[in-house]
């Protein structure tokens, strides 16, 4: 911007500079955007990202493997038990571990679905409140906190659960929580429809989201999007029908798919989900099979407490996994997981020690980021907002 | 007892319960009265009233950082509803607001963020350091994170855990609502808004 003679201010640009963020309520936690604004329409968007940076990556290096799972759980902080699922595959993978107890997987996926269907939910209310309809958010954060009682009564955390660990789960699932998650099964199905009855046919949610944000098929591939925004671009792509993990192959459900890539599209893709993950669990509960908890490698999961007074072996394997960890061989892996947002998965580089050599998180936020921005060109700036809520993004996991 | 009657009853119960209050309300507010009027006429200090209607109606900072947003969020919804306390209205512009609820981890990039957000808002202000991360670092004793926010801006109440719940939330800030009217009136009250 220079001054002309006149002493009148004169633009060397006709677009105007905007800063969205990092302090923004609709920005999902500290994400900075820098948009070129030509009048109303975005002409071009550039993310500025880091100002969560954790060091997560980094402080795994100097932790043993069983400490790391709490770090993980506040990557992706929405849906946290997909998170120590991707990791602990990974480690169990370097491990040479070939298959878990059956009640093991079936826990786990009980929890990572409702990890799911929390995330959702907040996904849900949060992105309903940034295009203007209040309602729905509070709908959502009603059925969240049945999700958020059963992590607290399975793990005692309400969030972070770090339920997961390598070689099974922390505890074995009392009656009390599988009666509790059947309730909640039986009582979620018509909560979806409530929410489907405020938003799918409502004139000012299809005005806001129908042709907006749009990506096609090929584009949601190049600019490397997955979960639900790929599936709303039309392809049918979920790593848990592509390459089961954690016995889903055992479960039957269906992978929704949209064609028209915009944000209602996604909205119905998630929304479907949140049906089909209730099916998985309802399925787990019915067949889930009796048996151990996690593995009976006492070199990989610890023994069971009542035996540590009566056996010399179960106190020697105690106090080596407790003092020194699991020594996991040379190597590295990566395991890809379907999860909330997308493709989770961790790159483990491992020397041979109790320690990751490196650590590197696959997370779906991060990668959605600049497809994210590519769908702001061209956008006005309304849609801006309804544009990074369709996406999802979380910090945590984009910065870690 | 007929219709009327219990109709009678339930004014008449009313009408006690709202003396009571109006009792505690005055002895919260440290006012003196006398016997007979003490329902009528009151007497008090102006900073002590001021003191009192802020307490009662925190404006909290939109102000989500990490984890400890969605409990924060999570505080204002219906289960816990902050509004009991006064404290639900979440204004998006901190110049409207008077609380920041740091509820996250604090990195070193966005530390001068947090401070410049601070210097927006208008005095009185008050600061509560929500979860572990914000109150000392947490599990996070690294490079990248600041360990404590008070090292940037000055903390009223810290609240511990990882992350802590709604209630835990909502007794902070009724910690700090004790606090305001604790100092209404006060050379501190007076030095907030210098």
């Amino acid at each position: 911007m220079g001054v002309t003679e006149q002493g009148l201010l004169e633009r060397d640009k006709d677009t105007m500079t905007l800063n969205m963020g990092p302090q923004h309520p609709s920005t999902h936690g500290v994400f900075r955007v820098v948009l070129e604004m030509d009048g109303e329409i975005v002409k071009s968007a550039e993310p500025d990202i880091g100002f969560l940076h954790t060091g997560i990556e980094k402080t795994a290096e100097n932790k043993r493997y069983i400490h790391c799972i709490p770090m993980t759980d506040r990557l992706d902080y929405l849906s946290p038990p997909q998170n120590n699922l991707a990791f602990c595959l990974t480690v169990e993978k370097l491990l040479g571990v070939k298959e878990l107890p059956a009640r093991a997987d079936y826990l786990r996926v009980i929890m990572c679905e409702l990890g799911r269907i929390g995330s959702h939910l907040v996904w849900l209310g949060t992105h309903a409140l940034d295009i203007g309809a209040m309602t729905v958010f509070l709908y959502a954060w009603r059925e969240r906190e049945m999700i958020l009682d059963l992590n607290e009564m399975i793990s005692g955390v309400r969030m972070m659960t770090s339920y997961i660990r390598v070689g099974g789960v922390a505890k074995d699932a009392t009656p009390e929580w599988l009666d509790g998650v059947r309730k909640f099964v039986d009582y979620f199905p018509a909560k979806v429809d409530e929410y489907e009855s405020l938003l799918t046919n409502n004139p000012i949610w299809l005005d806001r989201t129908r042709g907006i944000g749009t990506m096609t098929k090929e584009e949601a591939v190049l600019w490397s999007m997955s979960g639900p925004v790929l599936r709303a671009s039309g392809l049918n792509w979920d790593w848990r029908k592509r390459k089961p993990y954690s016995r889903y192959d055992e479960f039957n459900f269906e992978i929704p798919t949209q064609d028209h890539g915009d944000i209602y599209d996604r909205y119905l893709v998630r929304v479907e989900e949140m049906r089909q993950s209730r099916e998985i669990i309802k399925q787990a509960l019915d067949n889930l099979p009796d048996g151990p908890y996690k593995l009976e490698d006492n070199k990989i999961s610890l023994p069971p407490r009542d035996t540590l007074h009566t056996s010399m072996e179960s106190l020697i394997h105690h106090f080596k996994l407790v003092s020194d960890g699991v020594k996991v061989p040379k190597g590295s892996a990566y395991v890809p997981t379907e999860g909330a947002r997308g493709e989770v998965g961790f790159y483990i580089v491992s020397d041979g020690s109790n320690t990751p050599y490196r650590v590197k998180l696959r997370a779906p936020s991060f990668m959605g980021i600049p497809g994210m921005c590519k769908m702001m060109e061209g956008a006005f700036i309304a849609d801006v907002v309804a544009i990074i809520g369709s996406i999802d993004i979380v910090m945590g996991e984009v910065d870690r | 007892m007929g219709l009327m009657d219990e109709a009678v009853d339930a004014v008449e119960t009313e009408i006690n319960n709202l003396k009571l209050n109006a009792k505690e309300a005055i002895e919260q507010l440290g006012a003196e009265f006398s016997g007979a009027v003490y329902d009528s006429i009151l007497t008090t200090k102006l900073g002590k009233v001021v003191g009192w209607a802020q307490k009662n109606a925190l404006w909290p900072a939109t102000f989500g950082l990490a984890c400890c947003a969605i409990e924060m969020m999570a505080m204002a919804n219906s289960r816990w509803d902050a509004a009991r306390f006064g404290a639900e209205v979440f204004r998006a512009s901190p110049r409207q607001a008077d609380l920041m609820i740091v509820s996250g981890r604090v990195s070193q990039k966005m530390a001068p963020v947090l401070k410049r957000i601070y210097n927006q808002m208008p005095e009185p202000k008050w600061v509560i350091a929500m979860g572990a991360c914000s109150s000392c670092g947490g599990i996070f004793n690294n490079y990248a994170i600041v360990q404590g926010v008070d090292r940037v801006v000055p903390v009223d109440v810290y609240v511990p855990g990882c992350p802590p719940g709604p209630e835990a939330l909502l007794y902070g800030v009724i910690k700090l609502q004790e606090k305001i009217l604790r100092e209404a009136g006060s050379e501190q009250a007076r030095q907030r808004v210098a």
